[in-house]
């Protein structure tokens, strides 16, 4: 079979795409193994089947279902990757990570600097996040702002499935530990996904849009609601560049404000809720560098500040959808 | 397993050097010449006495903020443990961590955690490490009684016995969770006794006498080296100092403080090695003056250090710089 007919790319949802990114980098470095409850295929390969297939494969040694113990998981995790061990730990909703937040926060972030980078801890933390599916207040948080505060922890949130697959080798592959947020009303979205090997760096943020009269900077999902709000404000003459951050620490902050600094308006939109959300690192740190040349104060656009509601309706209030984005788009040229 | 004369001269040296680092430590507290938190061991000697002399380097410990005679009994350079605990360039973690973080990978000291009981979870890592590796090597991971009633340690327990991890679970029950008497906080009489929700051995020994010390932890060393999995071990101890340097130790009534001192541990051991013919005064005073030289060496070396750059400050925070 020649390789020039192999397709360059294959069309996967997020979640096939984070299987594969998994199962490649298994089978390149025996030291990455994954624990977390459920994820075996004995218990269904993940509650999302994420990792299904891959305890068949890579055996039931390196992929590990646990009890549900937070704590235990990802402090296992810890040990075994300052022991050497590559872990990929799965937090089976973000909102449970509150549970492990003494491991993620006080161990984890804390350990290579504690000791003089005499050891680190290269570990991944893959949560499924983010409302939409009527899963109420404690299934549904977007909580990244909670780790980007803590120095030490990388954070990575991928907006589609090509970048999943690749960000998340670089998580793998990281020295330091990385928090990697799969939103779940992404999981299902197909999209081209590189066949092989696919490294997405850290730190590298991607133009999905160019335009001349505003920068929208987001990451995950909301990117794809930022590049819909797009075409409808191209309708009525107003283009907005939008960015794709792919991860919020390491912050690809010069391509922030490159952009910024030509269409000197930028709107920021991200799921979270607004009150301290990552916007508000963002909205400071374009201010701070670029405050003479700014035509008007950066916008925040995040969710309501309300845990998230069960009821449909309340839900869509709660969520920045498209027509909140075009709204705040507007807002931010027109002033 | 009986120590033999080999063993019972080392725990004699280990605890002797751990006596010995922490008279010098308030000494130089007291004085005014350092300045530092500090959580005195003295007192606990004997438990990390016996593991000095049935680990090797290549097995890990954790342990916690009052942890310096854990440090000393794995191994740690003393020359690098003082210079880390005096805040300099050329301590362990280059002043960066301090007494209640102190990591030594080159003898096995992993981790030395703040957070009581957080240090559970993460030897089970080491412990799971050491099975997929497929080596013999064991953990061991030291915390007090007040730690067996966080969330961390149920979790650990059960997991560790879930994955019979090579984990030894050594609970140094000094008889206090910083100043809250065990039974003012504690459901049970016997921490060990929390083993048998796990179905895993739970043992509780006296933590003060060496030869049931020892013989107690190379029963677990040993089930834990062959595969059999976790063992919960309780030295039963007490801490002479209070929680922290400068407690006023209200809550401990003096009359049981004195008793515990009157029975100290490291001169009894010194009493029962040459009442039982193991070793001649001169052999002990020979240990002793090696301890105490090591330890000259060592504050000198440690009051000498340069402190760290202001430069160094955004350094080891991650593997490479952020921008």
């Amino acid at each position: 079979m020649s390789t020039a007919t192999e397709p360059q790319t294959v069309m996967l949802p997020m979640v096939a795409a984070i299987n594969r990114a998994i199962d490649e980098a298994m089978t390149k470095d025996p030291r990455v193994i994954v624990l977390g409850e459920d994820v075996a295929d004995s218990e269904g390969g993940g509650v999302y089947k994420a990792t299904m297939g891959l305890s068949t494969t890579h055996g039931t040694d390196r992929v590990r279902s646990t009890p549900i113990s937070e704590q235990a998981i990802v402090g296992a995790a810890i040990g075994a990757a300052i022991a050497g061990f590559r872990p990929i730990a799965e937090i089976m909703m973000f909102d449970f990570i509150a549970v492990a937040m003494d491991q993620v926060c006080n161990h984890a972030a804390k350990l290579r600097y504690m000791s003089g980078s005499q050891t680190a801890v290269p570990i991944t933390i893959r949560c499924s996040a983010g409302a939409g599916m009527q899963f109420g207040a404690q299934h549904s948080d977007m909580l990244e702002a909670w780790l980007c505060h803590v120095p030490g922890l990388k954070v990575v949130i991928p907006s589609n499935p090509a970048d999943a697959k690749g960000l998340l080798t670089s998580c793998i592959f990281d020295e330091d530990p990385c928090v990697f947020v799969e939103q779940t009303m992404s999981y299902f979205l197909p999209g081209p996904v590189p066949v092989g090997e696919h490294v997405v760096p850290l730190g590298q943020a991607a133009v999905r849009r160019e335009g001349t009269d505003l920068t929208i900077v987001s990451y995950g999902r909301q990117v794809n609601d930022c590049l819909r709000a797009s075409d409808a404000l191209a309708q009525d003459g107003i283009e907005a560049e939008v960015l794709d951050l792919r991860s919020l620490v390491p912050l690809d902050l010069d391509r922030v404000l490159t952009s910024v600094a030509k269409t000197r308006r930028a709107l920021v939109v991200h799921e979270a809720v607004t009150r301290c959300g990552f916007g508000a690192e963002l909205s400071a740190q374009i201010t701070e560098h670029l405050f003479d040349s700014l035509a008007g104060p950066v916008a925040r656009l995040g969710a309501k500040n309300v845990p998230v509601p069960y009821s449909m309706p309340l839900e869509r209030a709660y969520l920045p959808g498209r027509a909140e984005i075009v709204d705040a788009a507007r807002r931010v040229v027109e002033r | 397993m009986t120590p033999d004369r080999v063993a019972l001269l080392g725990m004699f040296e280990t605890a002797t050097k751990i006596k010995q680092c922490d008279e010098r430590f308030r000494l130089l507290l007291a004085s005014g010449q350092i300045v530092c938190t500090y959580y005195s061991p003295r007192g606990q000697e004997i438990i990390p006495s016996a593991f000095s002399v049935l680990l090797r380097p290549d097995d890990y410990m954790v342990t916690t903020y009052r942890g310096l005679h854990d440090h000393i009994g794995k191994g740690v350079d003393l020359r690098g443990l003082w210079a880390e605990f005096l805040g300099k360039r050329s301590g362990t973690c280059k002043g960066k961590g301090g007494p209640m973080h102190v990591t030594d990978p080159t003898s096995g000291l992993m981790v030395t955690t703040g957070i009581v009981g957080s240090g559970l979870p993460i030897a089970n890592g080491f412990g799971l490490a050491a099975k997929l590796a497929g080596t013999d090597q064991v953990t061991v991971v030291n915390f007090g009684d007040g730690a067996s009633n966080i969330g961390a340690f149920h979790e650990a327990l059960n997991l560790a016995a879930v994955w019979k991890l090579p984990v030894i679970f050594m609970c140094q029950n000094n008889r206090y969770a910083e100043h809250t008497k065990l039974a003012d906080g504690t459901s049970v009489e016997r921490i060990a006794m929390r083993a048998a929700a796990y179905g895993i051995p739970g043992v509780t020994v006296d933590g003060n006498d060496p030869i049931a010390m020892y013989e107690a932890a190379a029963t677990a060393v040993r089930r834990a080296r062959s595969g059999e999995g976790p063992t919960l071990l309780e030295g039963i101890t007490y801490r002479f100092f209070g929680h922290i340097m400068g407690d006023d130790m209200k809550y401990q009534p003096a009359e049981e403080r004195q008793a515990a001192m009157d029975a100290d541990p490291v001169p009894a051991f010194r009493v029962w090695l040459l009442a039982e013919g193991v070793a001649e005064e001169v052999d002990l005073a020979e240990i002793e003056q090696r301890c105490d030289a090591a330890i000259d060496d060592a504050v000198a070396y440690a009051l000498a250090a340069e402190l760290p750059s202001p430069d160094e400050l955004e350094d080891d925070v991650y593997a490479e710089n952020l921008a």
